[in-house]
């Protein structure tokens, strides 16, 4: 069945792809959707019906060089489930979707022919991302990072006639090659001391390499670090995090159900995969995810101050993502693996709404995505404002305070990443730069609520009056996802983010009755049977069971040291911390209000008084600038320096040189011969053979 | 067949000989008959080299296949192949049919310039087959000749330039490897190559002119060849006739050269340098690495800023050739493995985008980066086909440019972590050129007046790319097709490598006391 799940997207790309003059573009674009759905049908049943015990499916030989030894095998955990109806789902919903918003495209002549293209791209997509998360080594998994990012590349630079278009999917694809130079230096590395590239040996091996140091570059470092931090740097690239994010933004010039598909849901989040997936590396790396929580919690800031003054909806969108891809990487990095993962399931449904949601509204406003041109659309097209606001309300973080669960999806998950991030940090630079960014998350949604379906109709009058609610095909799949923006979070609450005996079940991890959390100060091995002793320790808190995760490195789908307690702290925060960001989305809320409801004159004001910083924002901190200014041109300045300096005057005139004296000699050598060099060539080979001969003939002959 | 090896050498050699003698005339009649000639003799060629895949026994890491007789003056004719070799081989032999297909549509000295192929594929296998030192030289150096005279006479406007530094650049490097022949045979008393590869020649310091050289006569002997496969390669800084010549010589000419002639100096590094000179080899390693790592970025920053084609795609091969001669100095067994892999697949890729260049020429007869533009409007086949050897080419998992790449830098890493890194850098960089190049002439709206009437590729054209194409993804899906063959002749190199270098272990001990 995995087998599968895994190759009808392919097969349906091929189909799609090659087969489209034979079946038509309609039948292309069935033939994907529909294999698509097969997929995601059969996903979900894996999903449901998996028990948390580990499953792997040898397909074929891959890469086998002396000890190295790779396979093309899937190997299905909780982790890859829960990735397997993410990825299935959105893209399922997503070729759906693009049935009415490819329809009639404006960036294309009369007769060209684009829709199977799409699809099957859609399809390649789905394939190289599933192949990612199935991987049960890291050379396959990199096979699916570089596939999704040559899937991304296309997309980006699907309307290949926009200059723009085809310069962001070239940025896309080299600054993930900047993540990618990691990833590969950290999986040499691993081979190099583990001698094997698979997850379970490398798991295996983990506790030795906590204890390894190796010699990298200039310096000695520990081995369980050092990876950590290369195979980071992949993840970096991937998911937007800060230094490698300039990409993301750009890709937006992509189509909308792409943004939705690849840049919100899906690819992006590969790098949170990849940290978790790694879990019992990450678990003996704690310099290593002490920069990961805080690269993450930076990045959650970052982004969001910029969304804060986006015109683009589509740009505020991708930054939000870009913080969200932040608040998971706080989670992973602080060790709880399991809300890291509840934040990217619950994220891909009501991110991937808000694309789509964005997409229908610029599909409604005849491809106008400017939100100062927008406003009052709420009356036009409602299904999609409705839609919409369940994604705001979901991302934002409503429901009912210190309830836990009670709330839209967003709000179990975000509350429980800003719960760990205290437990992790102890309330430390990670936790205040998330409930900052939940502030500026609420207020840049509803700042885009109000721009878009609020006001007054500004903009192109004749668009206005034109535009219209969207087709049934792209209003299904908002309603279906809107069901998962609801309620993913609170089904799920108890899997991702509950007790530790829930949680370790869900993906099967070994765990046992733990006494309590004192149990830091046991040193005994077999922590079944340890008693609490140390009851009194726990002031104020009432005395229950609780449970520890065992086991090795390895064992289920991910692994939590047993000293790591931050899962179980987590959850007796303090009061304020737990309300906190409840607080925050209230006061974004009402800013947003008051800025763009109340007092409409008021964003203008503030953007005067403070003229510096709102360039600074809108120029998105400058990054592509110093980029520019670092990177690109030094690189094209040198370049050219090598070409006609180096190998011009250098090496050739060095060359030219030496030849003006020696061809010269040889060529009266030869004599008046008239085709010069050739003639040289062949006598001085002759002279060569003859002196060669002769000296063997003088010395008695080889024989 | 007792002699195999010589049957799939001479055939186009005998073809060569019956255009030569029998084919009179220059009309359009002759002109076919010959196209269809060595066609025919190529596509023998190949269909007959099939059986040494055949017979070949990947579990015997000796020579397989020998034949051997006495030649002129007391001289060995002696031919085999092992591992390492029968690849090359079967490369050569794929690849020349494809080659005289690309070549249809040649209208000048049709005739001759058969031949000139023909009997470029008989020495170019030769030097992959022959185990007898003089035939190596004589094939090696011989090979030259044809390639020279099809830049000389089928190449661009500027072709005596790229011929004269063509020349002057592999002259230089074979009269040293000639002088450490003779010194090998004073040596050893043989010429034959498996007893060459057995003998263990001196590596006790001496002075020579009052300069120390340290692990003696093979250090001496080392560099002598290296000067030879170096420039063969080429490795940085002896890279910049390879530009020039690919740039002057017809699509069919930079196709061999890119493909096979290329891959002779990666080969001689495994035939002699590792096996004979294990000393020297050990003590050149870091510098052979630096300049591999420094030729990858070196040159990857310079396609970067190119304006014509196939400037670029050269220096993308010279970059792709330091990750060769990276592995193969790592000196273990991913390292040689991916060197041997990069090489074939480099063969198909380098081919195929020579090819794509050749499409286009062939239409506007220019390789100007700026006269092009959205030709994805007219041309999708090759949109798609260009597209496709373009990420091979910067190295995509799937394909056959990413099993290469990721070997020798996972085999070069436990050597040096530092060659590694820059090295791996230059990943980044060939995305950037090649992307970048693949956006200029083909994606963007198609505005050039010039542009507007061309077609898409023909069905020959499309026959042409569809082998390349299958090989390409298929050793990018199962290598071990590749990595079956050749691992245990390397796995046997790479012990014979390490035991000679621990015999050796003193003079090493005393080189590195002084």
């Amino acid at each position: 069945m995995e087998t599968l799940i895994l190759f009808a997207p392919l097969i349906g790309a091929l189909i799609g792809g090659f087969g489209w003059r034979l079946i038509g573009e309609k039948g292309a674009m069935w033939v994907t959707t529909g294999l698509l759905f097969v997929a995601c049908f059969f996903s979900w049943i894996v999903f449901l019906g998996h028990d948390g015990v580990t499953e792997k499916v040898q397909i074929l030989r891959w890469i086998e060089s002396g000890s190295l030894s790779t396979d093309w095998a899937i190997r299905l955990d909780r982790l890859t489930a829960i990735m397997l109806i993410v990825i299935t789902t959105v893209s399922a919903l997503v070729h759906l979707y693009s049935f009415g918003y490819m329809a009639d495209d404006p960036q294309w002549k009369e007769g060209e022919s684009y829709k199977p293209r799409f699809f099957a791209y859609l399809s390649f997509f789905t394939f190289a991302m599933l192949m990612l998360v199935t991987s049960d080594n890291l050379v396959q998994m990199f096979f699916g990072w570089e596939g999704v990012g040559v899937a991304s590349y296309l997309l980006i630079g699907f309307y290949y006639r926009k200059p723009t278009a085809n310069a962001a999917a070239i940025k896309a694809f080299v600054v993930n090659r900047v993540g990618d130079f990691g990833f590969a230096l950290g999986i040499f590395a691993l081979y190099y001391l583990t001698d094997s590239v698979k997850f379970d040996d490398i798991f295996a091996a983990v506790p030795a390499l906590a204890e390894t140091q190796v010699t990298f570059l200039w310096a000695e470092w520990n081995a369980a670090n050092l990876i950590a931090v290369l195979l980071f740097i992949g993840a970096m690239g991937k998911s937007a995090q800060l230094f490698l994010h300039t990409w993301l933004p750009d890709a937006m010039e992509g189509p909308t159900p792409v943004s939705a598909l690849i840049h919100a849901a899906t690819m992006v989040t590969a790098g949170v995969f990849l940290v978790c997936r790694m879990s019992p590396l990450m678990e003996y790396a704690p310099e290593a995810t002490a920069f990961i929580t805080f690269l993450g919690a930076t990045t959650a800031f970052v982004a969001a101050t910029i969304g804060l003054v986006q015109n683009d909806i589509k740009r505020v969108i991708a930054y939000s993502t870009m913080s969200q891809l932040g608040y998971m990487f706080v989670a992973a990095g602080v060790g709880v693996y399991s809300v890291a993962m509840f934040h990217l399931f619950t994220h891909a449904f009501f991110k991937a709404m808000l694309f789509l949601g964005a997409g229908s509204v610029i599909h409604a406003m005849h491809h106008e995505q400017d939100m100062r041109n927008y406003g009052a659309l709420r009356k036009k097209i409602p299904y999609t404002f409705w839609a919409m606001m369940i994604g705001t309300l979901a991302i934002t973080g409503v429901g009912i305070p210190l309830s836990g669960w009670i709330g839209f999806a967003g709000f179990a998950s975000k509350d429980a990443v800003i719960e760990s991030a205290y437990a992790g940090t102890d309330g430390g630079y990670a936790f205040w730069m998330l409930v900052i960014a939940a502030l500026f998350t609420s207020f840049y949604s509803w700042r885009l609520m109000f721009l878009t379906f609020y006001g007054k109709a500004r903009g192109d009058k004749h668009t206005h009056e034109h535009a219209h609610e969207s087709p049934m095909v792209m209003l299904v799949p908002l309603g279906v996802l809107s069901f998962g923006a609801i309620f993913a979070g609170a089904i799920w609450y108890g899997s991702f983010f509950g007790k530790t005996n829930e949680v370790a079940g869900f993906f099967g991890v070994p765990y046992a009755e733990a006494s309590e959390h004192g149990e830091k100060d046991d040193h005994s091995d077999d922590h079944g049977e340890a008693k609490d002793d140390h009851a009194a320790k726990d002031d104020g808190k009432k005395k229950k069971t609780s449970y520890a995760f065992t086991g090795k490195p390895g064992e289920g789908a991910i692994y939590t040291h047993k000293d790591n307690h931050v899962l179980y702290d987590a959850h007796y925060v303090p009061t304020w911390v737990k309300l906190s960001p409840f607080i925050a989305m209230v006061i974004g809320f009402l800013l947003a209000m008051w800025f763009y409801i109340w007092d409409p004159k008021m964003p203008k004001r503030a953007m005067e008084t403070n003229r510096p910083l709102y360039n600074f924002l809108l120029n998105k901190w400058y990054f592509d600038e110093l980029y520019d200014a670092v990177f690109v041109k030094p690189a094209s300045m040198i370049g050219r320096f090598f070409w006609k300096r180096g190998d011009g005057d250098v090496i050739d005139g060095t060359l030219n040189g030496v030849a003006m004296g020696i061809v010269p000699f040889f060529t009266r050598l030869a004599g008046r011969a008239q085709s010069g060099y050739i003639f040289t060539y062949a006598f001085a080979m002759v002279i060569g053979i003859v002196v060669l001969v002769t000296w063997m003939t003088f010395s008695g002959g080889a024989h | 067949m007792d002699n195999l090896l010589s049957i799939v050498t001479f055939i186009p050699a005998l073809a060569a000989l019956i255009l030569a003698l029998f084919l009179r005339g220059d009309d359009e009649a002759a002109a076919r008959n010959a196209k269809w000639l060595a066609m025919i003799a190529t596509s023998a060629t190949f269909v007959v080299s099939l059986f040494i895949l055949f017979q070949f026994d990947s579990s015997n890491t000796g020579f397989q296949m020998v034949e051997e007789a006495s030649w002129v003056m007391g001289m060995q004719y002696k031919m085999g192949v092992d591992g390492i070799s029968v690849l090359f081989v079967m490369l050569t032999t794929f690849m020349m049919p494809l080659v005289i297909a690309a070549s249809w549509d040649v209208n000048t000295r049709v005739k001759e310039y058969m031949i000139a192929f023909l009997l470029l594929e008989t020495l170019m296998l030769g030097v992959f087959m022959a185990l007898d030192l003089v035939l190596f030289y004589v094939f090696f150096e011989a090979g030259l000749i044809p390639m020279f005279l099809i830049i000389g006479i089928w190449g661009g406007a500027n072709r005596i330039y790229a011929s004269y530094k063509f020349f002057l650049y592999t002259f230089l490097g074979s009269v040293l490897m000639l002088v450490a022949m003779v010194a090998m045979f004073v040596d050893a008393g043989t010429t034959d190559i498996p007893t060459l590869m057995t003998h263990s020649f001196g590596s006790e310091n001496f002075s020579l002119l009052g300069i120390q050289v340290v692990g003696g006569l093979q250090t001496l002997m080392f560099l002598a060849f290296f000067a030879s496969f170096a420039v063969k390669m080429p490795m940085w800084p002896v890279h910049t006739w390879l530009p020039d010549a690919h740039v002057q010589a017809p699509t069919a000419g930079s196709v061999v050269l890119a493909a096979i002639l290329l891959k002779m100096g990666g080969y001689g590094f495994l035939r002699f340098s590792l096996p004979m000179f294990p000393v020297g080899a050990e003590l050149m390693t870091p510098l052979i690495l630096w300049m591999s790592a420094i030729a990858i970025v070196y040159t990857s920053l310079v396609a970067l800023v190119q304006e014509d084609m196939k400037k670029l795609i050269a220096y993308s091969s010279v970059a792709h050739m330091g990750y060769v001669t990276m592995g193969i100095f790592a000196a273990n067994q991913q390292g040689i493995d991916g060197a041997i892999f990069q090489m074939i697949s480099h063969g198909f890729i380098s081919g195929a985008l020579f090819l794509c260049v050749g499409v286009i020429y062939d239409r506007m007869h220019t390789r100007e980066i700026d006269a092009y533009g959205g030709l994805v409007t007219r041309m999708p086949a090759y949109a798609l086909i260009f597209m496709f050897f373009t990420m091979a080419n910067v190295g995509l998992p799937g394909t056959s440019g990413f099993v290469g790449e990721f070997l020798t830098l996972i085999g070069v890493f436990q050597v040096n972590t530092w060659v590694a890194a820059v090295a791996t850098a230059g990943v980044i960089l060939s995305a950037a050129y090649a992307l970048w190049l693949y956006r200029r002439v083909v994606m963007g709206d198609l505005i050039k007046e010039s542009l507007r009437t061309i077609t898409d590729m023909s069905t020959r054209e499309r026959a042409i790319f569809a082998p390349l194409v299958v090989m390409t993804l298929l050793l990018g899906v199962y290598p071990a097709l590749v990595l079956d063959i050749i691992g245990p002749s390397v796995e046997a190199l790479v012990s014979n490598y390490e035991t000679a270098l621990a015999s050796a272990q003193d003079a090493l001990q005393t080189a590195a006391t002084n």
